[in-house]
């Protein structure tokens, strides 16, 4: 896994660029990720990337899109305009939680 | 005496019963199944029906005669589990205790969960063949189209048989070219993942074979509605893809009743120990087969599979001894790639598909994630097979658990 270094944080992450470390996560550290992927982050950002961590604490994976509609209360919709075109993934990201499984 | 209840007598539920049967004692165990009708279709079959390979009389097949004596098959629709009581209430007012659940429900294709998928083009422009009667209604529209734009659509995953949208696109582009037509048809692959499928050296593989037969592959498509004025699909980031014809697996769900007693997840999907596929929530409950939330594939092959290690299981359970068996999330699927020929995939949990041979290194006689017609001919006999061999509960001569042996590995394709 390599490791590196975002606005003074040392970080675990995958080839992709996620976060492989629950812990190693800040909201700071999410604000300069979304920066990362062009996204300023308001009140409605942030409750959808609160939603994917405390639901991943729960459920032990990175909810689907569908999960962070039915279960965490925001439109699909809404989802494709706070985070444009992949919501699923960009939300991850931004959240520092693995890649959503693509599925099987 | 005890009672074991299994709901839904399709593949994982049938088995089950066979099997159980067979090694519970007939003075302890009461085994009962319930299931809404007594008709049991050999879904893989749908996908032939619009190329008129198979007839509706070789898919369909009564329940009962698959079950044997001493299993009670009640028909039934069921109302809602009260798992703290151990039973089940069924819509006619009957109601059921049990000492251990399986639920084996399956999931269904939802038109309904998409806006516009029902509107006037539904059986008119717009089909699913994931029903006998989408895929009855399917082949009279194949006929008659002779030109336009073919799309091939996934709604959203999981869905069960994750690779039949894709034989459909197959099948269908040599259909046209038999007919002499494929110049007059545009053929689109729309689907909401990055790629052909799931697992990076199919998706590759697959992606190419899309490729070679001029299929277009509209990826990373999440579908908002369907407009029956224009016959387009619409995603939610506003992309349109208009079809003459559009062929769609609509959004795959689990049974109401799971979500209706408070059991499932937002697809009514039961959470169940990816091993074991007993409840998270409930120790006396399992879900076998596609009902649960195990991710894996939603394929008979996985249910078989995951039978075999949920029976030996069971017993240990029900002797007070720790369950050993682990199930590891094998898969094992025919492709159909068109022109008598198709592929096979073999996978788990941890491996994706990979090219080899199978069952046996260097001899096979399938090749793994290749064309070939051993596959497709095997593709076809698997249908006397599932009559005969995998529903009765038969042992059938393929390992439980997934074998690397005869698979070619290379750094680029191991999985991460």
């Amino acid at each position: 896994m390599p490791v590196t270094t975002i606005d003074g944080h040392e970080i675990h992450v995958d080839d992709e660029g996620f976060m492989t470390v629950y812990d190693e996560w800040s909201e700071d550290l999410g604000k300069t990720l979304a920066a990362q992927i062009g996204i300023d982050m308001t009140d409605e950002h942030w409750q959808a990337i609160r939603f994917l961590r405390s639901d991943f604490t729960a459920q032990g994976e990175t909810p689907t899109l569908r999960r962070v509609s039915v279960t965490g209360g925001i439109p699909t919709k809404r989802l494709f305009q706070l985070f444009p075109k992949k919501p699923a993934k960009k939300m991850a990201y931004v959240a520092g939680l693995p890649k959503p499984q693509g599925c099987v | 005496m005890r009672n074991l209840l299994i709901l839904g007598a399709g593949t994982a539920g049938t088995m089950i019963a066979n099997k159980l049967r067979r090694r519970l004692d007939r003075d302890d165990w009461q085994i009962t199944i319930v299931d809404q009708d007594d008709r049991h279709h050999y879904q893989p079959g749908y996908l032939f029906l619009p190329f008129g390979t198979y007839t509706e009389k070789q898919v369909v097949r009564s329940r009962h005669t698959f079950l044997p004596d001493g299993v009670d098959f009640v028909v039934a629709e069921v109302d809602r589990i009260d798992p703290e009581a151990s039973s089940v209430a069924l819509t006619d007012g009957r109601s059921l205790a049990y000492d251990y659940l399986v639920i084996a429900t399956g999931t269904t294709p939802r038109p309904d969960q998409t806006p516009g998928m029902l509107g006037p083009e539904w059986r008119k422009s717009i089909f699913d063949f994931y029903t006998l009667e989408g895929s009855k209604a399917l082949a009279e529209a194949l006929k008659d189209f002779d030109h336009g734009r073919l799309v091939v659509h996934v709604t959203e995953m999981p869905i069960k048989c994750p690779v039949a949208p894709l034989e459909f696109a197959f099948l269908a582009e040599s259909y046209l070219r038999e007919r002499g037509i494929r110049d007059r048809v545009e053929l689109t692959y729309v689907t909401p993942l990055p790629g052909a499928f799931t697992k990076p050296a199919a998706s590759e593989h697959l992606g190419s074979m899309l490729d070679e037969r001029k299929i277009s592959l509209e990826s990373d498509f999440m579908v908002e509605s369907i407009d029956n004025e224009k016959k387009a699909l619409v995603s939610y980031d506003e992309r349109e893809v208009p079809f003459d014809l559009l062929v769609t697996v609509p959004l795959n769900m689990g049974a109401d009743f799971v979500a209706r007693s408070g059991m499932g997840d937002e697809l009514n999907y039961v959470p169940v120990d990816k091993h074991t596929l007993q409840s998270k929530k409930y120790a006396n409950v399992f879900a076998v087969g596609d009902a649960g939330d195990i991710p894996a594939s939603k394929a008979g092959s996985v249910a078989h599979f995951a039978v075999e290690i949920f029976v030996d299981n069971f017993l240990e359970l029900i002797g007070g001894r720790p369950m050993t068996g682990s199930f590891d999330g094998h898969a094992n699927c025919f492709i159909e790639s068109g022109d008598g020929k198709g592929l096979l995939i073999d996978f788990n949990y941890d491996t994706e598909p990979l090219p080899g041979k199978f069952p046996l290194p260097k001899v096979g006689p399938l090749d793994l994630l290749k064309e070939s017609r051993a596959n497709h001919v095997g593709k076809l006999a698997f249908r006397h097979i599932y009559w005969n061999v995998l529903l009765p509960g038969r042992p059938v001569p393929l390992p439980t658990h997934m074998s690397m042996a005869g698979k070619v590995t290379t750094s680029t394709n191991q999985e991460k």
